[in-house]
């Protein structure tokens, strides 16, 4: 709290997005773990409440008539406005935010203060949730080719590996250690997945401390057991992940590449994903294009091309393809590394389980997968995503690639994946929030040292437990999608990968569809389940009472009745919608300053997020709009809806016409 | 002109075809005068044949042949954006069969083309033809306001030759009027009404450009009638879909835009819409582009940026959004026309319409606005469509205006999945027919043409065949529910997409696309299913054994 200089301060002016053209009025609140906003309409008292995690920016921009601005960009792609009527009390909150979003101990994180009272054993359960030992175990391991070896214990042998590694069973401790001995950060190769048809597997590690010369007979002979390890192949594949000039480079400072000469039966291969620094800003340069106000198409297409973005995307999926298709299709083992093989490593390692393994595309195996590949394997959560102050340059947007990644295949295979688009930006949003202690730290190690989780709660039970609101209708189980390995359209393809405005345009409600599939279809779903057990239970009893014709009809006008009502509750919800700006001519349509906002149109636009509030810290840290109180009025009871928002706001095209 | 005479060679044996997605057939091919076959060999236990391409030659775009040694390849790029290659031995027979198909798929007369031959068992002929007559239309108008009259002024096409015969005008505004008006507005086309606004009785009427010159020649009648369609009201926007500089130089070569001082209450506004040339450019573009399997992910977003169809996208909703906001929010009437009044005015008219009312919406009130502001109004599909994207042909008058409209439905549909009562299958059905058909429906440039050619009477419509109850079911969106409000739709470049499911019909597999899609129309049938089934078993109660 000492580093709160003004707790609150009156008559802040506050946009919520970059669309908007409506200021609220209302106060501004600073906590040790939000920044609050309450506006000042009496009936609403509209809250927003925004994370210190989630601020990566602050900027003081040149003060106007009206007063200081302050523009706050977010980790979840959400860009807020403050207009502070003083100077003084505009410099105060800058100061204070500048220390409060960069945090320099972990307990100052929000996980350490969150609580939401679940009692000791609720809390043990849900760490509970997600076991990896259960998860090689559903693999086939160990069997008689692999086991689960203790030379990590007390991380003895690497200290961002997990203590329990999976490795050959010909793999001696002396081979392990040696290995370890010859390779970046002492990241030797470890089983990542398993293939229980053809025994193929994935393995990862970082790379060879090979220079121009160097060999390390453990190390060749750590690649060889791998190989054995899967009778049915008499080589595998070594995949550097980095483009071949960077692994060049390497070599001049002792590191580098595995040489197929020293090493018997492996096929090397370069794949060319691009190293954090670039990842980076290429992120960086996308955001620019979504910030821009009303872009043309050639100003959002130039921009998304030249950031890259997206064909960083692709690179990171062709080595996922590349690997899955050896592993499904070759049946060859594949040992994975890029530099330190946390990064690069963990998005083609995880691609490759999630093309492979169907289970990683249900709820559940989607969590496990990401404690398997990211948090298990020492992905470092705290650099990355800078939940600590730290070296800016640590920073990169290396998981929310792989997020995406899924969001592509999710929109190529829309049956294949039983959870929904929600949950990937839920996921990502906790990764930035440090609400939960999943992500915490930078390796399992300190994660022990630090006792997560006695102190702080699983992200897992918490998703788990609104499971409802992740679920994607659209999977069936026993449907062909779901079944066996996604193959994902190689040549062309480019045309298949998509700006995702789901994520990072994600506070632009305007942008979005106008109603939700998603939720119609899982109403649908809900309904029919229930009215099929009533059948059911009628159908008993008219077999009881044999007066066939009266319950009958009964039964059909009930189903009826419930599908009407049904459709009226799921489309009058999502309809309310309100024109937007279409002109493009500023000449004749001079755009306002924002105070001059009486706009009404953020409270019109339903979207699943204002729908489905129901998560709990969601709906305390993003904006709530006025979603709530406008369904209310919107009830089907209301009988016909007047034109979406005419009464409350007649004036204000009335104006930009004036001037036309 | 004998067909005989056009097919130089009729059947070839052991003819290869290939196409992106589907394994390559060998079999035989032939040439009739409308239809391209190939019927696989049958096999070796005498089992039949197969028919595996049935293509209509209007639908051949570009021919272009290959040789080799002994055999020759002719790829066929069609209309509806397929490509298909046919591999044919022998160099003559490779020759014949590429010159017959250029051939027959070039012949100029509307009377030889495919909907004067067809005549399925099924359906008979003049049977979708009054279905939607947009005379019902005129007289629900009439009925509602006195304002408005129906007038035969156009009887015989004589006042305007690309307007149907019933026309809706102001009641104030006679005949003679009409026909003085006719004379100042590019090709007759004078100020009738598209639409009428029943929540607040605005209107919204279309017309050519008025040929003021450069003398700035005046109406007054023409200014009369837009005033009276004012109806009282202070004010009045006409929407030119040209810039005001293309506007003002369209006075040179005696056209122009409605001055202010001339028509009091009216205003005007610019937004310029592309059209003719530079619009067929940039769907060869984008063609090309999806096309070229070459593209790396930077260079395709370049080129598909380059294409400029996204942008012409955005131009056209944003345009319809702002005449619909002037009639929802400023209730206010409007005027929409360019220069002649046949093309980007028609894709402005018809797109408000779709935003503003709910029964454009439904599978049937398409239709209607379709016949009305498309076909009866005078688009010149024959011109428009006479090639597709790939014809290596001089351009003449090719534009994809109608592609243009139907991709923009398509985004509305994309972003109100409930409130289209029609699916995607409807809008792909449309593009395919537009370039080549077995049905009338959009043959001929104008009503007069096609009452010249009795298309009515000697060809299908494609209506009554939509209309059918199997084919209707195929273009019904499952998800649809009635929504009586307005959609306004984003116009940000992150909401426009490409129409994947055109223009990478045939690049990308949907499999798994058409999989979810099916997968929809069961959760939503199957939660309908009860009281289906119990209906269906009803009605066979009724049926007398």
């Amino acid at each position: 709290m000492e580093h709160i200089r003004t707790p609150k301060v009156e008559n802040v002016r506050f946009i919520d997005r970059i669309s908007s053209r409506k200021a609220a009025l209302g106060t501004l609140y600073l906590t040790a773990t939000h920044v609050i906003f309450v506006e000042n309409v009496s009936e609403t008292r509209k809250e927003t409440w925004i994370l210190h995690s989630q601020i990566s920016s602050i900027e003081k921009q040149a003060t106007t008539a009206t007063g200081c601005p302050l523009l706050i960009r977010c980790k979840n792609f959400q860009i807020i406005q403050l207009i502070i009527p003083q100077e003084r009390d505009c410099h105060d909150v800058y100061i204070s935010l500048i220390r409060l979003t960069r945090p320099v101990k972990y307990e100052e994180l929000y996980c350490f203060s969150f609580n939401p009272k679940l009692d000791k054993e609720e809390r043990e359960q849900g760490w509970k949730l997600v076991d990896l030992n259960e998860e090689y175990n559903r693999m086939g391991i160990p069997n008689n080719y692999w086991q689960i070896s203790d030379v990590n214990r007390e991380y003895g042998v690497c200290d961002s590996y997990p203590t329990e590694v999976y490795v050959p069973r010909s793999a001696t401790a002396h081979i392990i250690v040696g290995s370890s001995k010859f390779r970046s950060r002492r990241r030797f190769p470890a089983l990542s997945y398993y293939c229980k048809d053809n025994h193929a597997s994935i393995c990862r590690s970082s790379q060879p401390l090979s220079g121009f010369s160097a060999r390390c007979l453990e190390d060749e002979q750590m690649l060889q057991a791998i190989r054995k390890a899967n009778p049915g192949s008499d080589f595998i594949y070594v995949v550097d992940t980095r483009p071949k000039l960077n692994a060049m480079a390497n070599r001049a400072a002792g590191k580098g590449y595995e040489n197929e000469d020293n090493y018997s039966n492996i096929k090397f291969q370069f794949i060319g994903i691009e190293n954090i620094h670039v990842m980076r800003n290429s992120l960086q340069k996308m955001l620019e294009v979504c910030e821009l106000r009303s872009p043309s198409i050639s100003d959002f297409l130039w921009g998304l091309e030249n950031s890259g973005w997206l064909k960083h995307i692709k690179a990171i999926m062709d080595a996922g393809i590349f690997i899955a298709k050896a592993v499904a299709e070759e049946g060859v083992s594949v040992l994975v590394h890029c530099s330190d093989g946390w990064d690069r490593t963990a998005q083609v390692c995880s691609v490759a389980s999630l093309l492979l393994d169907p289970y990683y595309r249900t709820l559940k195996g989607f969590m496990v997968l990401i404690e398997k590949d990211w948090v298990s394997f020492g992905h470092k959560f705290n650099h990355r995503y800078g939940n600590l102050d730290g070296d800016p340059k640590e920073i990169s947007p290396v998981i929310d690639q792989f997020i995406e990644c899924v969001w592509q295949l999710m929109e190529q295979f829309p049956c294949a994946f039983e959870f929904n688009e929600r949950f990937l930006i839920h996921i990502q949003h906790h990764i930035y929030s440090c609400q939960f202690g999943n992500f915490l730290c930078n390796s399992q190690k300190e994660r022990r040292e630090l006792k997560i989780q006695e102190r702080t709660y699983s992200l897992w039970a918490h998703l788990w437990k609104n499971r409802v609101d992740y679920m994607n209708p659209l999977y069936r189980a026993d449907h062909g999608q779901t079944q066996g390995t996604l193959h994902p359209q190689t040549a062309p393809c480019n045309f298949l990968y998509k700006f995702w405005s789901g994520m990072y345009n994600r506070f632009e409600k305007g942008m979005h569809p106008r109603q939700s599939v998603i939720d119609y279809l899982m109403a649908v779903k809900e309904e029919t389940q229930q009215l099929e057990e009533e059948l059911e239970v009628l159908e008993e009893r008219l077999s009881n009472l044999k007066k066939v014709q009266v319950n009958n009809n009964k039964v059909k006008n009930m189903q009826q009745d419930r599908n009407k009502a049904l459709r009226l509750s799921a489309s009058n919800n999502s309809i309310a919608n309100t024109p937007q700006e279409y002109s493009n001519n500023l000449k004749s349509f001079p755009s306002r300053s924002p105070s001059q906002g009486d706009e009404e149109d953020s409270a019109l636009i339903l979207t699943q997020d204002n729908l489905k509030s129901s998560d709990p810290d969601l709906s305390a840290t993003s904006d709530q709009e006025s979603g709530v109180e406008d369904l209310n009025c919107r009830s089907p009871s209301g009988g016909c809806l007047p034109s979406e928002d005419s009464g409350k706001d007649p004036d204000s095209d009335e104006a930009v016409f004036l001037t036309a | 002109m004998e067909f005989s005479e056009l097919i130089k060679t009729a059947k070839v044996e052991n003819v290869l075809l290939s196409g992106p997605g589907v394994p390559a057939v060998k079999g035989t091919l032939c040439i009739t005068s409308h239809h391209l076959l190939l019927s696989s060999q049958p096999g070796g236990d005498g089992e039949q044949g197969t028919v595996e391409l049935w293509l209509l030659i209007r639908n051949v775009d570009a021919v272009e042949k290959r040789f080799a040694s002994s055999s020759g390849t002719i790829t066929l790029k069609c209309k509806d954006l397929r490509v298909l290659q046919l591999e044919i031995p022998g160099m003559e027979e490779c020759l014949n069969i590429a010159s017959s198909i250029e051939a027959l798929s070039s012949v100029e007369s509307v009377m030889m083309m495919y909907p004067f031959f067809y005549r399925p068992h099924s359906m008979k002929l003049e049977q979708g033809w009054h279905l939607y007559l947009p005379h019902h239309y005129y007289q629900q108008v009439v009925a509602e306001t006195s304002a408005w009259r129906l007038s035969s002024v156009n009887r015989d096409f004589a006042t305007c030759p690309t307007y149907p015969s019933a026309i809706i005008v102001p009641a104030v505004v006679d005949d003679e009027a009409l026909r003085k008006i006719a004379h100042f507005r590019q090709g007759g086309r004078f100020p009738v009404l598209s639409y009428y606004h029943k929540k607040n009785q605005t209107v919204m009427l279309r017309s050519g450009q008025p040929l003021m010159g450069p003398n700035k020649k005046r109406c007054q009648e023409d200014e009369l009638l837009l005033k009276a369609a004012l109806c009282g009201r202070a004010r009045g926007f006409v929407i030119d879909t040209r810039s005001a500089q293309a506007a003002k130089q369209a006075r040179m070569t005696g056209g122009g835009s409605e001055p202010k001082a001339a028509y009091l209450g009216w205003k005007r506004l610019h937004r310029p819409l592309e059209r003719g040339r530079p619009l067929q450019e940039s769907f060869m573009k984008l063609v090309e582009a999806c096309n070229d399997p070459s593209l790396g992910m930077d260079r395709w977003l370049s080129k598909l940026e380059s294409s400029k169809w996204l942008s012409h996208v955005k131009a056209a909703l944003s345009t319809a959004c702002l005449a619909a906001q002037c009639m929802e929010r400023e209730e206010a009437c409007i005027l929409v026309h360019g220069a002649e009044g046949t093309d980007t005015t028609l894709l402005v008219t018809a797109l408000a319409q779709v935003i503003l009312d709910p029964d454009c919406r439904t599978l049937v009130g398409f239709q209607h606005l379709l016949e009305r502001e498309w076909i009866q109004a005078g688009h010149p599909f024959h011109l428009r469509c006479a090639h597709s994207a790939y014809s290596h042909a001089r351009l003449k008058q090719e534009a994809p205006v109608f592609l243009l409209f139907l991709d923009c439905v398509g985004q509305l549909g994309r972003q109100f999945p409930f409130s289209l009562e029609f699916s995607e299958r409807l809008l792909l059905a449309l593009f395919e027919n537009s370039y080549a058909s077995a049905y009338g429906t959009f043959l001929c440039n104008s009503e007069k043409e096609r009452s010249l050619c009795k298309v009515k009477e000697t060809t299908h419509s494609l209506w009554s065949w939509l209309n059918q109850p199997n084919q209707q079911k195929e273009y019904l969106n499952p998800l649809y529910s009635y929504n009586a409000l307005v959609i306004w739709p984003s116009v940000e470049p992150q909401s426009l997409q490409l129409w994947q499911g055109l223009f990478l019909q045939w690049i990308r597999s949907s499999q798994y696309l058409d999989e979810a899609w099916a997968e929809i129309q069961r959760l939503v049938e199957g939660s309908e299913t009860p009281t289906r089934t119990n209906g269906a078993a009803h009605s066979q109660l009724l049926l007398p054994h």
